[in-house]
């Protein structure tokens, strides 16, 4: 299976050439091409144009490619995929208002088709279906379990919101329940699970703040809308010193114990346990990842 | 490919170009860069390439370029021939 870091996915307006040509030198994790809310109807067609072109010709380096088409009930869908998927180097395709499996089940079929046109690998391209609505929410885990291209799935906060006839609110309360589904559906079906994201770019308390939140939740990144915000969020997502120590010491003990054949492994008067090591083998695992 | 209708993509953004497209009798190509007489002929020359492999043989193109990268001239020229093209309106 894929091991890969997302912590930071930078959303990049798809109709924005001057963006979209240094969309991988300010470090985030993964790039998010988007052909939807950022670009207006009458330039869906150009987005389109130029984000293929984007990654068809333009070498970027050590970061994960993906795109935001437009929603399934749209004319631009179909298009969108053949489009993106013809320019051979994309890796996945966020399908936003993903409602239920049968969802991502058509993007698969669809993505099927235009990889084989292409004479790309099945299988090569993934799917991240972003839930931003109630019966979403609800549906996370069939969602989050409909194909095997999943590796992620994602939440968008405004829609869903919105969706519930509610105010977003920078706190979030509003959106708890459905952050602690979407990262429950996406552990029990073991991909990542990608936040939404921090709308106010000014302020790096607040986005310190949820980040520290979403991570205690156990969501593995965040969306970002600005290069500025990815720093911040790396810096909680990426082990600490102390606590790459601390990993690396459980597993030397526990080692060590297993080869004396001892039934009880402690590591200053604290258990050592499975759950434990395979804890800090994650965080020696991110903290390559990582540098 | 016919271009029958007037129209155009892009922007005057930096690192964007605007491209129009018109019908015409023959290939005319009309280029101002904001960057040098050189790259001028090098977009001219990238446009007729297009042209050709789209078997273009009657359009009036203008570009006004802003810095733009080759691969985004041609995003933006193929929006501006599909929308041309396009029939009705």
């Amino acid at each position: 299976m894929e091991i890969r870091l997302r912590r930071t996915m930078l959303y990049i307006p798809g109709n924005n050439p001057g963006m979209l040509q240094i969309a991988d030198i300010f470090g985030a994790d993964s790039v998010l091409f988007d052909l939807e809310d950022s670009v207006p109807h009458s330039e869906k067609d150009s987005a389109r144009d130029l984000v293929s072109n984007m990654i068809k010709y333009r070498a970027y380096e050590n970061i994960e490619i993906t795109v935001r088409v437009n929603p399934l009930n749209t004319p631009y869908f179909e298009d969108d995929v053949k489009e993106i998927i013809a320019a051979k180097k994309l890796q996945a395709i966020r399908l936003p208002k993903t409602n239920r499996a049968e969802d991502v089940d058509k993007l698969a079929k669809l993505i099927g088709k235009y990889e084989k046109e292409n004479e790309i690998a099945i299988g090569t391209i993934n799917i991240h279906p972003m839930i931003e609505t109630a019966l979403g929410v609800e549906n996370a885990f069939s969602i989050a379990t409909s194909s095997v291209r999943v590796n992620a799935i994602t939440i968008g906060g405004q829609d869903l919101t919105a969706d519930m006839g509610i105010a977003k609110t920078k706190s979030g309360e509003e959106i708890l329940w459905a952050r602690s589904r979407i990262v429950m559906a996406a552990k029990a079906a073991r991909i990542d699970a990608v936040d939404t994201i921090f709308a106010d770019i000014n302020d790096k308390n607040g986005l310190i703040e949820e980040t520290r939140l979403i991570k205690k939740l156990g969501f593995t990144g965040k969306a970002v809308i600005n290069p500025r915000q990815i720093e911040p969020i790396h810096k909680i997502f990426t082990p600490t010193e102390k606590e790459i120590l601390w990993a690396q010491e459980v597993i030397e003990t526990y080692d060590k114990g297993l080869k004396e054949g001892k039934g009880v492994i402690a590591l200053r008067g604290k258990m050592i346990d499975p759950p434990v090591v395979k804890r800090a083998e994650k965080i020696i695992t991110i903290s390559k990842l990582g540098k | 490919m016919e271009i029958n209708k007037k129209s155009q993509a892009g922007s005057l953004e930096s690192s964007d170009l605007m491209v129009y497209v018109e019908p015409f009798n023959e290939i005319k190509i009309e280029v101002e860069s904001s960057v040098s007489s050189q790259h001028t002929e090098e977009i001219r020359s990238l446009i007729l390439n297009e042209l050709e492999m789209r078997k273009i043989n009657g359009v009036y193109v203008k570009i006004q370029d802003n810095g733009a990268m080759n691969l985004t001239i041609k995003a933006r020229l193929k929006t501006a021939l599909l929308r041309g093209a396009k029939n009705g309106n």
